[in-house]
């Protein structure tokens, strides 16, 4: 089956995916607002979170009630995000609905209240989040690591610092609307049982007047020290690992792809087997790629209790420097595999594809068919992976821990 | 979509969701067995066993398994619930006959001592994971406190002292005892052929022992009580409740379902407009469950250790004024439409079907199609949930916590 997309784009700059899909009987969106945490003012970390809250809480006259209750009643699911680039809108429902919705999530993302009232509930609750985190140290070492691998504000967390929090005004979080939620960097991605006019009419009618100013580039600065330790009565020891790979837009990416895929993939995989497999090390490893527009990582995570938490780290570590070594046709064969699967799965899904959509675009420029990513996999040769994996052994690491007991670092420290 | 069924040979149960317009398929073994079906000498032991199904028998090593689930592109794995041991996995449809046969093998592992051994680590390292997480820990003292002397109380983890004393020998033993035709139901959604599945299954699952095993379901009163768990450490406190609703056959599960995402959803509903829009508590939720013979709401709150006493009241006065009074048509309107939804875009996927396919049959011997449950939410008549209020009102006898309070 050839998978079509349109691509059009309104005169205020907003950037429109749509995919068809006939099989399906629901629609998704994915809605990017360029205004993620790293628009956030240096001390106002928190900002971008506050804001999203209060999306929800009345807009264009309507209140958050008559809102919630419009949205039910076309029964469309629907969650907002803060990232670091965006705010994410993702909404699903039936294909007959959605373009019923469409009016009323633009004027909830354009003419928020954004009501004095509203704003001190909006940050308890983010507030309240924040504490969540500091509750549970493997949440709390996803947000170090991230810290710790991207430079600020990319290493910033999205979800806001509980210190920030107190300084932020309803002004701040007015300003942080008005200055980013505009088209000139947003990006709409819609896959669904829709049919193309129809949809191109709902569209323009919801955000053809919509203006906003255009953005200047984030400026990014150093990165924090490591190996970092925080030290909390955890009954395990968490370990967190980073460290530099290629970019979704690099020639070499699938390369990368297939390397993560060798290490972490499947239950077949070299961290899984070795570590949890046949040394009985710990319940949870694994290890993701993260890419943002210009930088990406690797990034790792283990837990396990303090006695065997040194000897993970030292396993892992090593396991992810000998990736290069004996890699086999089968192993390869079977990360192809896998991502066919994955691809072939993402069809039946219309939220995967509205995000894949607006995602590839933030990150791209353009879109990937799924017909395109199954041919780069296929061309992949073990050879090239080993060559990639090679030429891209970590030369550092990021290691960032939590829990009772600081470990040894020399694995990660003796790569300097 | 069509469905359909048949008996294997062996006694073994096969059900169906055909559907042609999908892109994948999806088939899982649903083991009628779980921590409610443990002596307290193997407390552990149904997920303890559940990991080692995946260290293969005598034609699958534990490495082939994992293995040939990748080979294949399989999005696979395995749960354990207090009632309920499932194996799954799903595929592109031209791998089905490789998945049947990997999950009928997980079905009958070797359960070598070595494995056991092995597995025991990970096992303790699954327990010590869920320590950290505050909402976890208050969920299985909740149902400890709540079913009191009852099976569902009994932890599906286990704890350290239970699973480092379980000998292979006791695990082998449950295993013989558990795992039998007359205690298994396999399901299948998505595009597939029928006839072609039922050769299939014949084929794979023919080495599966007949036999029943029955189930105790002792009639039940739980008693006001309450646990605290200190965390003196912790900046949140987690509090969760539990009162009686209708059981998994109740014909007013359908109405509780709805009442469920009125007073407790998490976006909209009652507890939502009363804690969480105004910033007292991080989250406020009523949820409702199902099981063999019983029932429960179950409601949940996390919030600020100063704050506790003042919310739990908020909750208490949601909960009595529903019960009081009812809800309003606009209400009941608002939560059909929103699980209405929620149906058909999860029965897009072939997994998404599979659990529901699985769990009506299981529990209530019947098919129902999307459409059926559409129909039936669509029509269900406020006077249920009225009715229902009467027989189930939101009433909670037991309360657990986690986090920096001695006493609520």
């Amino acid at each position: 089956m050839t998978q079509v997309i349109h691509r059009f784009q309104l005169p205020n700059g907003l950037l429109v995916l749509f995919e068809p899909m006939a099989d399906v009987q629901s629609a998704s969106l994915s809605l990017l607002l360029p205004a993620g945490g790293t628009r956030d003012l240096p001390g106002r970390c928190g900002t971008a979170s506050i804001l999203s809250e209060m999306f929800n809480r009345g807009a264009d006259g309507f209140s958050a009630r008559e809102f919630c209750a419009a949205l039910d009643n076309l029964g469309l699911q629907r969650s907002i995000q803060t990232g670091s680039a965006h705010i994410t809108v993702s909404a699903a429902t039936t294909a007959d609905r959605l373009l019923s919705c469409l009016p009323l999530l633009a004027r909830m993302v354009r003419h928020p209240h954004l009501a004095h009232e509203e704003f001190e509930p909006a940050r308890d609750l983010i507030a309240q989040g924040l504490l969540a985190i500091e509750d549970e140290p493997r949440q709390k070492l996803g947000k170090l690591l991230r810290q710790h691998s991207y430079p600020a504000p990319w290493g910033n967390s999205s979800e806001g610092e509980l210190e920030d929090l107190q300084q932020i005004t309803v002004d701040d979080v007015r300003r942080h609307f008005h200055s980013f939620v505009t088209p000139t960097q947003a990006i709409l991605g819609i896959a669904g049982n829709l049919e193309l006019s129809a949809l191109e009419d709902a569209i323009y009618n919801a955000f053809a007047d919509w203006s906003g100013p255009a953005l200047a580039e984030v400026i990014s600065e150093a990165l924090p020290p490591t190996p970092f330790h925080l030290p909390h009565e955890s009954a395990q020891t968490h370990i967190g690992l980073a460290w530099d790979t290629v970019t979704y837009k690099d020639e070499h990416y699938y390369e990368a792809w297939a390397a993560v895929s060798l290490l972490s993939g499947g239950m077949s995989s070299r961290l899984f087997t070795e570590v949890r497999e046949k040394r009985g090390l710990c319940y949870a490893i694994s290890a993701s790629l993260s890419t943002l527009k210009d930088q990406a990582r690797v990034m790792a995570y283990a837990g396990t209790t303090t006695e065997r938490a040194q000897e993970t780290l030292d396993v892992t570590v090593a396991e992810i420097l000998r990736l290069h070594e004996n890699i086999t046709a089968d192993e390869l064969q079977r990360c192809r595999a896998r991502a066919k699967s994955s691809l072939i799965m993402q069809q039946e899904s219309t939220s995967s594809r509205a995000s894949s959509l607006a995602r590839d675009l933030y990150l791209l420029g353009r879109v990937v068919t799924l017909e395109e990513i199954h041919r780069r996999i296929d061309s992949l040769s073990v050879e090239r992976v080993r060559q990639f994996i090679f030429d891209h052994t970590p030369k550092s690491m990021v290691l960032v821990t939590t829990g009772p007991q600081e470990l040894n670092p020399s694995a990660v420290v003796s790569l300097r | 979509m069509k469905f359909h069924h048949c008996q294997l040979s062996n006694g073994l149960t096969l059900i169906a969701e055909t559907n042609p317009s999908v892109h994948s398929v999806a088939a899982g073994f649903f083991v009628r067995t779980g921590s409610r079906d443990e002596t307290a000498d193997v407390s552990g032991v149904s997920h303890f066993l559940e990991h080692m199904a995946f260290k293969g028998d005598e034609r699958f090593s534990a490495d082939d398994i994992n293995r040939v689930f990748d080979e294949i592109g399989a999005k696979y794995n395995a749960s354990t619930s207090e009632e309920v041991t499932m194996y799954y996995a799903a595929v592109l449809p031209e791998y089905l006959e490789p998945a049947l046969q990997l999950l009928a093998a997980l079905l009958q592992p070797s359960l070598r001592q070595a494995d056991f051994d092995m597995e025991k680590n990970v096992i303790l390292e699954e327990i010590s994971m869920y320590e950290d997480q505050p909402s976890f820990t208050c969920y299985d003292h909740v149902m400890a406190t709540h079913f009191a002397g009852h099976p569902l109380g009994q932890s599906i983890l286990g704890s350290q002292e239970s699973i480092t004393a379980l000998s292979a020998d006791q695990m082998r033993a449950y295993h013989q005892s558990r795992y039998h035709t007359g205690n298994i139901l396999l399901a299948v959604a998505g595009r597939c052929d029928f006839d072609l599945l039922c050769q299939l299954a014949e084929t794979h699952c023919s080495s599966i022992p007949r036999g029943k095993t029955s189930r105790q379901i002792p009639d039940f009163q739980p008693r006001t009580a309450s646990s605290l768990v200190p965390k003196p450490g912790s900046l949140q406190q987690h509090i969760m409740q539990m009162g009686i609703a209708p059981h998994g056959t109740d014909p007013l599960r359908y109405a509780a379902e709805l009442l469920s995402v009125v007073v407790g959803d998490d976006n909209g509903s009652r507890l939502f407009w009363e804690l969480v829009d105004p910033g007292y508590a991080e989250s406020a939720d009523l949820g409702y469950s199902e099981y063999d013979g019983d029932g429960a709401w179950m409601s949940y709150l996390s919030c600020a250790p100063e704050d506790v006493r003042e919310n739990l009241e908020r909750c208490l006065s949601v909960f009595d004024d529903v019960n009081r009074s009812g809800i309003t048509p606009e209400e009941l309107e608002q939560a059909r439409n929103k699980v209405a939804s929620r149906i058909v875009l999860r029965g897009e996927r072939p997994m998404g079907r599979l659990t529901s396919l699985g769990s009506n049959w299981l529990y209530r011997n019947e098919y129902r199609s999307i459409a059926e449950d559409l129909q039936l939410i669509r029509n269900l008549p406020i006077s249920q949930i009225h009715e229902l209020l009467k027989q189930y009102p939101l009433r909670m006898s037991s309360t657990a916590g986690v986090g920096p309070l001695e006493t609520l």
